[in-house]
């Protein structure tokens, strides 16, 4: 998680504990963050949950995350073969 | 931050070349110039430093609207935080509001000064620091938009110490859209619109612009392949001539976005009118603290000016076109001449989240308006 901070920048973060009101959040590559507040979203252990200025805003989808890029990637290759057939 | 499993793939070079394709066979079909306005910060960064624009057809334009907090926030607000803090009030507020200037200082230079202005990361440091220090006033600084808004809702909410006042300037992004919407002179085509403010409105909150203005709206995440994805949405709208509000950023975007954090939000604030900076006066775009909450109120409690006939940018300086997108940084007169990241002049080349700011920090020198 980068030092600046800037207004509308949210980060995804795997929720690694809970204690009442905050969580440790793991945003990967080595960083992990405690105290971030989970009170504005209905968050489990091992959720995924996006954290703005030290607030987690929402608990996010992880299926629909894999799903919006594999129904293009479908759609996509299919495009390709067809312009090869078609060529 | 690639290492988490949900963004895996989010910058898949294949599929980004395979978008592309799709999106100059889309152009071709269309045969006309098309803009895409997108209205964040953090979108303009995304499509700057990956340089998304260089991948766009020449007929396919995206452009920055008012989508940075800290450009918005009115000059009169800044001065009056800079106020407080040369009297003797301790001003807390996140870091990129602290350098931008009001009409004459910013806060970080009133600091300078003598005043004690501090950084925080988030309002409950805020609430941290004033419980901590009881004997001081503290006066919180706060700026953002419909993402940052219910956090300090939550803890006024939560009855903040009372040497802790809050100074608000929260603007409310779906307000902005439908008025740059009307806007004749910008002759916007479509709109991807903020992943993160939408995160908690939700796509309903923008129901209202879309039924008035019928332009395609997409709803975008933040990774190079979300723009890329985002753009072939609208472009596919605009082919079969069928505008829709359609989301791509299905991972944390919903219809009726976080209803807890909305809920919190309404408690705290009233929508009422608000100055956008160097921009408007949008009816329902500013959120203040309602009435039972004034005695938290800075304004209020140190009997501070609503509004100012101050200068908003310096001389020649057009900061106001470039936050509406109505011109790139570099046709200001001063882009990277007199002003620079390291001596900015106005906010858009202060904020992180600024075009100019963002449009420096990638070297770019040329104006990238569609070229036909």
């Amino acid at each position: 998680m980068p030092a600046k901070v800037s207004m509308c920048l949210a980060f995804p973060g795997k929720v690694i504990s809970i204690d009442g009101d905050f969580a440790k959040v793991d945003f990967g590559e080595g960083t992990a963050r405690e105290g971030i507040n989970v009170s504005l979203v209905d968050v489990n252990l091992g959720q995924y949950v996006l954290v703005h200025a030290g607030y987690a805003i929402q608990v996010m989808d992880e299926d629909e995350a894999q799903k919006t890029l594999s129904y293009w990637r479908e759609i996509l290759a299919y495009e390709q073969e067809f312009e090869q057939t078609s060529r | 931050m690639s290492s988490l499993s949900i963004l895996d793939g989010y910058r898949d070079a294949e599929l980004a070349k395979r978008l592309e394709r799709r999106i100059h066979r889309l152009s071709q079909e269309i045969g006309r110039k098309i803009m895409i306005m997108h209205v964040c910060g953090s979108h303009e960064w995304t499509i700057t430093h990956h340089g998304v624009r260089s991948l766009l057809p020449e007929n396919v334009e995206v452009r920055a609207g008012p989508g940075c907090p800290v450009c918005v926030t009115p000059a009169a607000d800044i001065d009056a935080a800079v106020d407080l803090a040369l009297g003797g009030r301790t001003v807390l507020t996140y870091g990129d509001m602290s350098r931008a200037r009001g009409s004459k200082q910013s806060l970080a230079e009133a600091k300078t000064l003598g005043g004690d202005v501090r950084i925080v990361y988030s309002v409950h440091d805020a609430v941290k620091m004033a419980k901590s220090l009881p004997e001081k006033d503290f006066v919180f600084f706060a700026v953002g938009f419909e993402t940052t808004a219910p956090a300090t809702a939550y803890e006024i909410l939560e009855e903040p110490p009372s040497n802790l006042r809050f100074l608000t300037s929260y603007r409310y992004v779906p307000s902005a859209v439908q008025a740059v919407s009307r806007s004749p002179e910008l002759r916007v085509d479509a709109f991807i619109n903020a992943g993160h403010a939408s995160t908690i409105t939700g796509m309903k909150a923008y129901k209202t612009c879309f039924d008035e203005c019928r332009k395609p709206m997409v709803f975008s995440g933040f990774e190079p392949l979300d723009v890329l994805i985002s753009v072939a949405m609208v472009l596919t709208q605009i082919r079969n001539n069928e505008p829709k509000m359609e989301n791509e950023y299905t991972r944390s975007v919903t219809w009726e976005g976080n209803v807890k954090a909305q809920q919190t939000m309404e408690k705290a604030f009233d929508l009422r009118e608000g100055y956008w900076r160097g921009v408007a006066t949008i009816p329902n775009s500013a959120l203040d603290l309602k009435p039972e909450f004034s005695y938290l109120d800075a304004r209020e409690h140190y009997s501070l000016a609503h509004k100012s006939a101050s200068a908003e940018f310096v001389k020649d300086a057009r900061c106001a076109d470039v936050i509406i997108g109505k011109i790139d940084p570099p046709e200001c007169p001063l882009y990277m001449k007199e002003c620079t990241p390291l001596g900015p002049l106005g906010p858009t080349m202060v904020s992180s989240e600024g075009t100019c700011k963002i449009w420096a920090d990638h070297k770019i020198v040329s104006a990238m308006r569609c070229r036909v």
